[in-house]
């Protein structure tokens, strides 16, 4: 079979925007392997998916809903989908390269004796293979990979395809999600919800407004929250910030931390070591506002402004609400 | 009864270090940075030993890789507290990938008949986290992975899984397969005693044929994924910078994000 498989990333039906970008890379995928992109959609709330993959082109979908992918952790997933794999025999399945999805793929790909591309920021099909792009050592060597044999199993980072519509009516097949009391071991027990902070995940989320020492204190965290509001996007912090205890360490971007590639990073009063670099250094454009110009951030960036924050901030802030209502 | 408790530990370039990829067999030129134990598996082992101290149990450090550096590992997770280690090591094993690594340790593991295993989530290194759930999956065990809060009472093990919104409380039997999060603890520093102890502490040194691994299963050739190229990534960043000293850069900056189309 020469079909692209996309694993959708939802909740209880609402995919993710990775989901549309895997849709429309496998899209470009299938045109070189001569198959279809195929969405595999496992766990609840299928009505409210089917309509976002058709509007981003998935021609076809094989549909799993059972309350057991919500319940248990990643195993019933592992076990359908090795099944599918194995009886179908796609090209390959793309995953989102996200905690979740990773462990899927891993464990589908320990179950079937194949390999794992991870964290992938590009790929292409050559040869009949897949070849992925990643980066390694914090954004330094650009390295590309393959596998030896399929189905291709590759996890491709957010945003690194720009989703695109392309709506078509979708056929679709539901299939077996029968799994073993094995897939049933590790059970969620609670799901507890933050407060609604509204703001998007760091790990996928388009823009990324993150901050660092240079803040001084915890309060003046809202200077960059008020920015990413402002955007619609992500809070970021550095290893600096969240040591301090100044912001929880879900949001910390570098090598401790998220490794992300959004197309705006805007570091703010974050000097830019090694350790923050290794976490941001592949997103498309880069922002500093920093006080010192000799900031090794000043060295990678697109767009630099050397000041003080609290100076500037505020005022960006307003100014892009002004030209937004302008 | 006492657990039988393991911890799979890497070492790792120092975070700070510059690296480099060797250019005959692309694999990471270890021998040109100075290495350190993971940081995420240090926390690995302090729940291990934290396990420890509440239920009688022993505490065993595996790791895979060349011998010197990987031994160090071994070492100071001894000296934090562990009471023997395993080291496979084998040339054969050079150039494994994420899928080798955890059918590898796997083997080992499962030698070792143990009730619970600890890995760090992830390291600091190559990041892919792919292998503590490979390792269950080769294992046939549960994996609780990205957790913390860990405890364990009645053969079940519960902790908490970071998502997007808040945590889930994740639960499974024993044995099981425990990846630990950044962040799970403070990890306790060697005491001097500690450091003294660790030099008498038994260290068994495994080759592949001891821990019955295939040897077409590991090693740059028995690994699924190749490396094709790699290369410096040019950085192809505008570099334009403004000084706010005409109290403007909020402007400046501004016209940029509106030219590149973010507002």
């Amino acid at each position: 079979m020469s079909d692209v498989w996309v694993l959708v990333d939802h909740e209880d039906g609402t995919t993710s925007k990775v989901t549309h970008q895997l849709l429309t890379a496998a899209r470009s995928l299938a045109k070189e392997t001569g198959g279809e992109p195929v969405a595999v959609f496992l766990g609840n709330g299928w009505a409210t998916a089917k309509e976002r993959l058709e509007k981003f082109g998935a021609a076809k979908a094989l549909v799993g809903e059972s309350e057991d992918f919500a319940k248990y952790v990643a195993s019933p997933q592992v076990e359908v989908l090795s099944k599918l794999i194995t009886e179908r025999q796609p090209w390959g399945v793309l995953f989102a390269s996200v905690a979740g999805g990773k462990e899927i793929a891993t464990r589908v790909a320990a179950r079937l004796q194949l390999g794992v591309l991870a964290d992938s920021t590009n790929v292409v099909v050559d040869g009949g293979k897949p070849v992925a792009e990643y980066s390694a050592f914090g954004g330094s060597t650009l390295v590309k990979k393959t596998l030896k044999k399929g189905p291709f199993l590759v996890c491709v980072k957010p945003n690194a395809f720009v989703a695109e519509e392309a709506p078509v009516s979708l056929k679709e097949e539901s299939v077996d999600v029968a799994v073993s009391d094995d897939a049933k071991r590790v059970v969620v027990s609670e799901r507890v919800q933050k407060e609604a902070g509204g703001r998007p995940p760091v790990e996928s989320a388009a823009i990324i407004v993150s901050g660092g020492r240079g803040l001084q204190e915890p309060a003046n965290f809202s200077v960059v929250e008020a920015l990413a509001d402002q955007l619609g996007a992500a809070v970021g912090a550095s290893r600096a910030a969240v040591d301090a205890g100044w912001y929880p360490h879900s949001n910390q971007v570098g090598q401790t931390g998220k490794t992300v590639s959004p197309q705006l990073y805007i570091a703010v009063g974050i000097s830019g070591a090694i350790q923050h670099r290794a976490g941001m250094q592949t997103s498309k454009t880069i922002v500093a506002i920093n006080k010192d110009a000799e900031a090794p951030i000043f060295q990678m960036v697109d767009f630099g402004v050397v000041g003080d924050l609290f100076d500037i901030l505020p005022k960006l802030t307003e100014e892009i609400e002004a030209r937004k209502s302008g | 009864m006492p657990l039988k408790i393991a911890v799979c530990v890497k070492r790792v370039p120092d975070t700070a270090a510059e690296k480099k990829l060797d250019a005959t067999d692309f694999t990471l030129d270890r021998e040109s940075v100075e290495s350190i134990l993971n940081p995420v598996d240090e926390m690995a082992v302090e729940e291990a030993l934290k396990l420890k101290e509440s239920s009688d149990g022993e505490v065993t450090v595996i790791s895979m890789g060349p011998e010197g550096a990987q031994a160090n590992a071994i070492r100071k997770a001894l000296s934090m507290g562990a009471d023997k280690g395993v080291h496979l090591t084998d040339a054969a094993l050079h150039g494994s990938d994420a899928q080798a690594v955890a059918y590898a340790l796997s083997a080992v593991v499962r030698k070792g008949e143990y009730d619970i295993i600890f890995c760090g989530a992830e390291s600091t290194d190559a990041r892919t986290s792919l292998v503590p759930p490979a390792l269950a999956e080769n294992l046939g065990m549960p994996n609780l992975n990205f957790v913390k809060n860990i405890t364990v009472a009645d053969g079940i093990v519960t902790g908490h899984r970071e998502t997007d919104r808040g945590y889930d409380v994740v639960q499974g039997p024993m044995p099981a397969v425990v990846g630990v999060v950044w962040g799970a603890n403070e990890p306790r520093y060697p005491s001097f005693k500690g450091i003294m102890a660790a030099k008498n502490k038994p260290v068994e040194t495994l080759a592949l044929a001891d821990a019955g691994i295939e040897v077409s299963r590991v090693g740059l050739e028995g690994s699924s994924t190749q490396v094709l190229e790699f290369g410096a990534r040019p950085a192809e960043r505008q570099k334009i910078i403004a000084d706010n000293k005409d109290g403007e850069g909020h402007l400046k900056l501004a016209d940029f994000l509106q030219e590149q189309k973010f507002i």
